[in-house]
């Protein structure tokens, strides 16, 4: 710390940390063009938006070769604040695409919300979010998750006048801000154990032991995970998910489901693996009851929407995602029972990068059908494909992928991933809970992918009724796709095929190292 | 014929189809539009299926006879290095006739489908899943790798579901969902097993897993894979207790629905036991073999007794739901071949698994007639009290009925008599060290379900076939020119089985010899 202190001559590498200044210069730069532009122009500042991430994720490209790192302590080289490695490229291409694809899904539905402020906070948060994987000490981390959550709740609650939305707004708040207290309460605890904030340096400090300290270094611990378990809605944590999705404008659902759940998982990673490695006798079986409760807990509560109920489709995708969840930490609980980590963060990293493509690109479906109006009904995308044959056709390529079966093809390795990293490290019983939600998940993926082919109904269809009075876009029912959705979900779509065609090229990360 | 081109055929086989599959999603190019849309997609139905019919043909005529035990037409690539998975391809003397069974009977169904368009949404959906299902069956029976196995093995269930829950009859959603719920926990259970075994023995390859005999896998690994595999597997052959997703799935399937998922979705479990379990796992195999035989005897009599039940007056059964049940019977006896571990009665298992493919694809295709006829399949609605008297209304379809019901009894001379004696001959003399005296017992019992077959299909022929003569509605179409088309390649194919066993078993015993190693 004295040595950051020195700030004046410590010496900046400006390309490593490139991916979040861009995002976030072009936050500042549409929240200050938003002044100047008409109202008429508005949609340009989008434009500038997606450009902006564009940009950024070009800007990942020097950083391939994973060797950067800045913000060190001086005099000791492998002490850096801020590391460029491969996992921290592979999390930020996750994030800024993600990022990209909320863009395009909500350039047709901000249209009630101002402008500026809903482009600015989304790119504050994805800032957040590519910084989060490359924070190597507490602090950094703390802040880059504040800086992920933060607008969040602005973003939920950004339709005013909308009751359930200021709700949302509220529940999403309280509890991240629980979950930060929380964090920082244990954060303060470690650091007063270990006397460190760098993460390798905390674990080398646990594993040479804390002496009198070691109850405040494990509680310190064990309450900063709790943090992020908070954050990440792992069950029981996962109340104010549902309410929350529901409650927000559709696109910034997809966001926090993606883009913000994969952060507060890189952060889970290198909290884990490589800040609190020698606890891993404590936090591995936590983790591996907490996945099986999560991905149950989701699953079961998925199984219950009815489909005709309002916004159904959406708390479907928000149970499903807290599901997906548990997928997600199996490979991180595992990673805790096997001396060499790398293999089950690459697959986590897998998982998530399959899981960011087809969920995204499901809610694209969901935007589209809905108009992101307020009735995000399942009972909506019944004959889908009657009128929408080549949506209808993506969705169910989504649905399909996300319940892990051909010709879903890369959902179904994925998931073969996971469960390969749950029999190598011994964890047998949780693989079989496993395997028992993928069942239960079909149920309900199946049912809604059955809609879409399903005959219309008898009855003249009822086009949803959309609040933002974009009447012309949505009314008829073969209204030609807007230019940015149908890119958003021509894009995922795409992505997904060709990663079912050649699934190496996200599973290879599952072999190597990324620290 | 050079492996090069064997190779390229056997590729063909699982590509074709698939490459047909999104092609009759697009609209046709001119020139081949056909008369409407719907005769068009339907003829490119039929076009794909023969063409992969043509190669499995040519496939089976180049096939090197002399070497039935080893794999051929071989193809390896490196697909996922991440997770070991290769694309592996290759036939031998266990896969080729299930090849040529699943090549023929998909045919056969198009063919069906273009003269009788299937009542349901439209046609081009119904070609494309078709496809698809033939795709994965055909991946299925090809692929050496387990991964890509498991992928094919699941690759055919969406397009089942969506067969029956959009094409078929009564309750069909939920017997389509019940039917892919069922399979699918049994192929996840499956998957950790393959899973386990990848693990442990650091590949996937089925031909080097089965080279190794198992002596690669610790014992308890053996036992715990073979228990997970077994049990997905019995989920999709189906066994005793496992079964109660068929019936209603066959009940509410469309006549080719029926069909494929009898014909050849059935034996997909079966051959996984013969290409996975006993090679690979035969420790675990040894184990778990007389349990499997039990059970296999219960599938016996109690689909018998089903059968029995079903048939008799008064109780409203359903002849489709009859011939399901009469599947469980008949994949009982599949069951206890395979579980016997010799050469006899594994080669009976095989041999039996292709009469069933074949006489149980005629007879749901027939029953699929008579309800096309009749309007229903109950049985009590369709005898009336008399009978239905097929014979006076409809001969060559009464006639072509009761041949398929003495074929699936067993009578000497017609495909459903030797799979069944081999693989009760196999219970005879089981594999060193299992218990001689409970294959005995096995035997028996087997031998009383044979009886109790013949009993149940006699007596659908009485109330089918035979009965009075009603004056009104008097004459019934008769087998028309498509059906006969469809059908005579099974009747021919049975009664040349019957007749001249050899002619699989030279194939499949090399290579069951070559599977079951030195145990």
């Amino acid at each position: 710390m004295t040595a950051l202190a020195a700030g004046a001559v410590q010496s900046v590498d400006w390309i490593a940390i490139a991916p979040p200044v861009i995002v976030a210069v072009t936050g500042l730069a549409v929240l200050i063009a938003d002044l100047f532009v008409t109202p008429a122009r508005k949609p340009l500042l989008g434009v500038i938006s997606a450009a902006g991430l564009v940009l950024a994720g070009l800007a990942l490209l020097p950083l391939l070769r994973g060797d950067r790192a800045t913000f060190c302590v001086a005099g000791a080289p492998t002490q850096c604040s801020y590391v460029a490695d491969h996992f921290t490229v592979v999390v930020q291409l996750l994030v800024i695409g993600g990022a990209l694809l909320t863009v395009l899904l909500s350039m047709r539905d901000t249209r009630g919300l101002p402008a500026g402020e809903f482009w600015f906070l989304l790119l504050a948060s994805a800032s957040g979010a590519a910084l989060l994987p490359a924070s190597r000490d507490l602090a950094t981390l703390i802040v880059a998750l504040e800086v992920v959550s933060l607008p969040a709740f602005a973003l939920v609650g950004l339709r005013r006048g909308d009751r359930l939305a200021g709700e949302a707004a509220l529940k999403f708040f309280l509890s991240s801000v629980t979950a930060t207290a929380v964090s920082l309460l244990g954060v303060s605890f470690v650091y007063a154990a270990t006397g460190t904030l760098h993460l390798a340096a905390v674990a080398t400090a646990l594993a040479h032991g804390t002496g009198q300290l070691t109850v405040l270094a494990r509680t310190g611990a064990m309450l900063t995970l709790v943090g992020f378990a908070f954050k990440l809605a792992v069950a029981p944590f996962h109340f104010w998910v549902p309410d929350t999705y529901a409650g927000a404008p559709v696109p910034v659902a997809a966001y926090l489901s993606v883009v913000s759940k994969t952060a507060g998982f890189a952060g889970l990673i290198l909290l884990t693996v490589v800040a609190f490695r020698p606890y891993a006798h404590l936090w591995a079986p936590a983790l591996a009851v907490l996945a099986a409760l999560t991905m149950t807990t989701g699953n079961v509560a998925a199984l219950r929407q009815r489909p005709g109920h309002p916004r159904s489709a959406v708390r479907l995708l928000a149970w499903s995602s807290i599901a997906q969840a548990g997928y997600l930490l199996v490979p991180i609980a595992a990673a805790g029972y096997r001396a060499d980590p790398a293999r089950d963060v690459g697959t986590t990293l897998s998982y998530a990068l399959m899981y960011a493509v087809v969920n995204l690109g499901a809610f694209a479906v969901v935007v589209l059908v809905t108009g992101g109006g307020r009735s995000a009904r399942l009972a909506d995308h019944r004959a889908l494909f009657a009128t929408r044959p080549l949506a209808a056709l993506a969705l169910a390529f989504f649905l399909l992928c996300l319940a892990g079966l051909p010709p879903g093809i890369i959902g179904l390795f994925a998931k073969v991933a996971v469960f390969t990293s749950a029999v190598q490290a011994g964890l047998g019983w949780l693989a079989a809970v496993m395997a028992v939600n993928v069942v239960i998940a079909l149920y309900y993926y199946l049912r809604w992918t059955g809609l879409l082919f399903a005959r219309p109904e008898s009855a003249p269809m009822i086009t949803p009724t959309d609040d933002s009075g974009a009447g012309t876009l949505t009314a008829p029912s073969v209204a030609r796709i807007p230019f940015p959705l149908a890119t958003a979900i021509g894009l995922a779509a795409l992505t997904g095929v060709a990663l079912s065609g050649a699934p190496q090229l996200i599973l290879r990360f599952a072999t190597s190292t990324l620290f | 014929m050079n492996d090069t081109v064997l190779s390229l055929l056997v590729a063909a086989l699982v590509v074709l189809p698939l490459l047909g599959a999104l092609a009759a999603l697009l609209p046709a190019p001119p020139g081949l539009r056909g008369r409407n849309p719907d005769q068009a997609v339907l003829r490119h139905g039929v076009v794909v299926t023969g063409l992969v019919l043509v190669l499995a043909v040519v496939l089976a005529v180049g096939f090197d006879h002399g070497h039935a035990g080893r794999m051929q037409g071989t193809t390896d690539l490196d697909w996922i290095p991440a997770l070991r998975v290769h694309i592996h391809l290759g036939v031998d003397g266990v896969s080729l006739p299930l090849v040529v069974l699943t090549a023929l009977l998909t045919f056969l169904c198009a063919l069906h489908a273009y003269f009788k368009t299937p009542e349901g949404p439209t046609p081009k959906a119904f070609v494309a899943l078709v496809l698809l299902l033939e795709a994965g069956t055909m991946g299925t029976f090809v692929a050496l790798d387990l991964i890509l196995f498991f992928l094919a093995f699941e690759m055919v269930l969406i397009p089942m579901y969506f067969l029956i829950a959009r094409w078929g009859g009564e309750k069909r959603e939920r017997a389509a969902l019940r039917f892919i719920l069922y399979t699918l926990l049994g192929s996840v259970v499956m998957l950790l097993g393959l899973i386990l075994i990848g693990v442990r023995a650091g590949t996937f390859d089925m031909v080097s897993l089965a080279t190794d005999n198992g002596s690669g896998l610790s014992r308890g690994t053996q036992i715990v894979a073979a228990l997970a595999i077994m049990a997905g597997l019995a989920v999709k052959a189906p066994m005793w207790p496992l079964h109660s997703w068929l019936p209603d799935a066959h009940t509410a399937a469309p006549t080719t629905g029926s069909v494929l998922l009898a014909g050849v979705l059935l034996k997909m479990g079966t051959y996984g036991f013969v290409r996975i379990v006993l090679p690979i796992t035969p420790r675990g195999a040894h184990l778990f073999a007389p349990y499997l035989g039990a059970l296999a005897v219960i599938g016996i009599l109690y689909g018998s007794l089903a059968c029995l039940a079903l048939v008799r007056q008064g109780t409203g059964g359903d002849l489709k739901r009859l011939i399901a049940y009469s599947s469980v019977s008949h994949m009982g006896f599949v069951l206890l071949g395979i579980s016997t571990l010799t050469a006899t009665g594994v080669n009976g298992a095989l041999f039996a698994n292709v009469a069933h493919g074949l006489i149980t694809g005629l007879l749901f295709f027939l029953v699929g007639a008579v309800k096309e006829r009749y309007g229903t399949t109950d049985l009590d609605r369709l005898s009336g009290a008399t009978g239905a008297a097929l014979y006076g209304r409809a001969p060559r379809l009464g006639g072509l009925l009761a041949f398929g019901a003495v074929a699936s009894l067993g009578l000497p001379g017609l495909a459903g008599f030797w799979g069944e004696l081999l693989a009760m001959f196999g219970a005879f003399h089981p594999a060193a060290g299992l218990d001689r005296a409970a294959y005995l017992t096995f035997l028996a019992l087997a031998a009383f379900g044979t009886l109790l077959t013949a009993a149940y299909l006699l007596n659908v022929v009485r109330r089918v076939c035979m009965g009075d003569r009603r004056s009104e509605n008097v004459t019934l179409t008769d087998v028309r020119g498509f059906e006969l088309a469809a059908w005579t390649p099974l009747v021919a194919l049975t009664v040349l089985a019957g007749l001249w066993p050899a002619l699989l078993l030279g194939l499949t015993d090399p290579a069951v010899r070559t599977l079951l190693g030195g145990s």
